[in-house]
């Protein structure tokens, strides 16, 4: 798929000298992702992994002619890393950290109206798209190239997800991971028209979870604007009032937010709605074949 | 995080919320030397405890003398309250605010919440104050008055008299309306509040807007730049197996069933609940060991999972990215061994090192039940369970 990540897009790290990105960037470079550099401030003009390091965003991008770029800075300072690529006029940003406060990203997509770039994230696995590259945490391994568009808020459960449908023998267009936080860059609705408008994709799984109206929005746009069929799994089922599962965002604060009340929004809307995580991969099947 | 109601009102004063003068204390004669200091003719006495409801379940008393105070408190202190919040077996009260009580000529709601839709922080009220805001919001949403806020600019003066027209605070009230939903909003953003609300909002004696019952709670991804917000944390008001959890890293959240619930990511630990009650079976907890866990978090997860009792078996579920079924393995292999564990165990492993992970455990003695995948794990970890309480089944009837 040729919107966030496709064969021609530079991807940069930002924290690229740090551990994490720097094993993540190999892992992807492996898999043949265009790693043009990376930004650790302080560091311009050295190398690391045989590629140039920047002290700035805007440098990298005059540099290197980046378009995507994967923040692995720590959360206290994601928002500003967020700011810095929006500022140097990154397309496609994708935030990997756990724990940004709420308030700043509140900020962050403040400062994103008008501009061109969209936020794949916070607390997300990132994108993948077999066969081309990634940008995130994820075990390419499992994936493989195919026609199912992915996009999940929670990366174990997308990797749960392929690993079922791997078994049938479905591959995917790409994977992109929305993220768990309550105030995330890109909704689902956004991805699902991406998706929509790709020639490679066939049909789109969504996996959602309780909190939120993002799930029954993107069930609601789908409807009136989706022609692919729709795959919707909502994890959460058994989980209590008022509690936080594990993602901040992942909290019934309200009958809507329940994992039931969402199913049976996207059933009553006609898209092919998972109940038991076991069958994601069997729905999927039955949803193309049908 | 969550904060006693004493707590936020003495935040809301400092931002120039009025509420009522009073004090918090711990003893019956403290509270009747409060009631003296503050004077006035009635007092109230509210027991602080983290939870709704409390009205309702007897810890909100008046009382029209310094000794009927004494008494109130007195009976509210050391008692267990029960609300719909606190789970049958109810929260001890340790600590009960004295107030001045007001004569409420009128009461309305004021609150904010980070609205998902829009991405910003939202200003609620309404004139239907004292009452449950979410049932205002389902029966009647045409009484709930909402403005979304730049937080550029923050929230400006147009906006709450916006707002106060709307719910009818005119006159002598106007003013006060928007000093006190700026003053709110400043509270929240200058504490990484997540949310902060007042109800009621009350019309008292002499037209004097009055906070007399307010509620915040706090983004915990940035209490490390709240200090003063952090030092508010009441453990007592906390399960001990959560504080425990989330001083290994792990997220912890205890649940009614008997299945305890190792897993990796929320995600997959909100499937693997959902798996094991299609099944029939019911989840003891949510447990995410997140990414990147070592043998020691493993077995750390292990202890607090047996720490609840109903616990009789426990099922592992680990989808490896960033993470390692040799190092989870481990982990198991560690805690069965320090803990004594005798109860069945399900895994499922799957992802990075995956043959690895296999390999430790079969190479020890222990009798693992092996899962092959999701819905094989939650299908064997049901059949466990529904075999234990077979045999325990009769006994308990002897009993009853």
């Amino acid at each position: 798929m040729s919107v966030f990540l496709n064969k021609d897009s530079r991807v940069i790290f930002q924290g690229f000298t740090g551990q994490h990105a720097t094993f993540h960037a190999e892992e992807a470079m492996k898999i043949g992702t265009k790693v043009t550099g990376g930004v650790t401030p302080g560091k311009g003009g050295t190398k690391h992994l045989d590629l140039p390091v920047f002290d700035t965003v805007e440098e990298a991008v005059q540099a290197t002619g980046a378009d995507v770029s994967g923040i692995f800075a720590p959360p206290p300072f994601a928002a500003d890393a967020i700011m810095e690529a929006i500022d140097a006029g990154i397309k496609t940003i994708v935030v990997i950290a756990d724990g940004i406060p709420v308030q700043d990203m509140v900020r962050v997509e403040r400062y994103r109206l008008g501009t061109h770039s969209v936020i794949i994230g916070p607390n997300t696995p990132g994108i993948i798209t077999p066969g081309v590259g990634k940008v995130g945490i994820m075990p390419s391994h499992i994936y493989s190239p195919g026609r199912i568009g992915i996009v999940s808020r929670s990366g174990t459960l997308n990797y749960e997800a392929v690993a079922q449908m791997s078994d049938l023998g479905l591959g995917q267009s790409s994977s992109i991971g929305i993220g768990g936080d309550p105030v995330n860059g890109t909704d689902f609705a956004t991805v699902l028209k991406a998706f929509e408008d790709d020639p490679e994709t066939d049909a789109v799984l969504m996996i959602g979870e309780i909190g939120g109206p993002q799930e029954v929005d993107a069930a609601r746009w789908a409807k009136k604007n989706m022609r692919k069929p729709l795959i919707c799994y909502v994890a959460g089922l058994s989980a209590p009032l008022g509690r936080r599962m594990g993602h901040a965002g992942a909290i019934i604060s309200s009958e809507s937010d329940t994992a039931t009340a969402k199913i049976d929004t996207m059933e009553a809307l006609g898209m092919f709605v998972v109940r038991n995580p076991a069958d994601i991969g069997a729905t999927v099947l039955r949803a193309i074949k049908s | 995080m969550n904060i006693h109601e004493y707590q936020t009102k003495d935040l809301l004063k400092h931002y120039g919320v009025p509420v009522p003068p009073g004090r918090v204390v711990h003893s019956d004669a403290q509270a009747a030397m409060v009631a003296e200091e503050i004077g006035g003719a009635r007092w109230v006495v509210k027991a602080q405890i983290h939870s709704g409801g409390r009205g309702k379940a007897g810890g909100v008393r008046v009382g029209s003398s310094i000794e009927e105070v004494r008494v109130i408190a007195d009976e509210i202190l050391g008692s267990l309250l029960v609300t719909h919040q606190t789970g049958t077996e109810g929260r001890l009260v340790r600590r009960v605010l004295v107030e001045q009580a007001s004569t409420i000529a009128r009461e309305y709601y004021v609150g904010l919440v980070i609205d998902r839709a829009t991405r910003r922080i939202t200003l609620v009220a309404s004139a239907e104050g004292g009452v449950d805001i979410e049932e205002v919001a389902e029966k009647t949403p045409e009484l709930i008055i909402r403005e979304i806020i730049d937080p550029a600019v923050g929230l400006l003066d147009f906006q709450c008299r916006k707002v106060a027209y709307k719910v009818g605070l005119k006159g002598s009230l106007l003013p006060q309306a928007v000093k006190v939903m700026k003053g709110l909003y400043r509270c929240m953003r200058d504490n990484d509040a997540l949310m902060a609300e007042i109800n009621p909002l009350a019309v008292v004696d002499n037209d004097q807007l009055l906070a007399l019952d307010a509620k915040m709670s706090f983004d915990d991804n940035a209490l490390y730049r709240r200090p003063a917000i952090s030092e508010l944390r009441d453990f007592d008001e906390e399960d001990p197996k959560e504080v425990e959890a989330t001083g290994h890293g792990l997220n912890y959240i205890a649940l009614d069933g008997d299945v305890g619930c190792i897993v990796n990511g929320a995600g997959l630990a909100m499937a693997t609940m959902d798996a094991i009650t299609l099944h029939g079976g019911s989840p003891a907890n949510f447990l995410d060991v997140g990414g990147g866990a070592t043998p020691e978090k493993v077995a750390n997860a292990f202890h607090i999972v047996l720490q609840d009792p109903a616990v009789k078996i426990i099922l592992i579920n680990i989808f490896a990215g960033i993470n390692r079924c040799d190092w989870i393995a481990t982990g198991i292999i560690q805690a069965m061994r320090d803990q004594n564990i005798k109860m069945p165990i399900i895994i499922r492993l799957a992802g990075t090192n995956v043959e690895e992970g296999r390999a430790i455990l079969n190479d020890s003695k222990f009798p693992f039940i092996i899962a092959s995948d999701l819905n094989d794990a939650a299908a064997i970890a049901v059949a466990e369970i529904n075999k234990i309480v077979k045999k325990v089944a009769p006994l308990e009837k002897e009993h009853s």
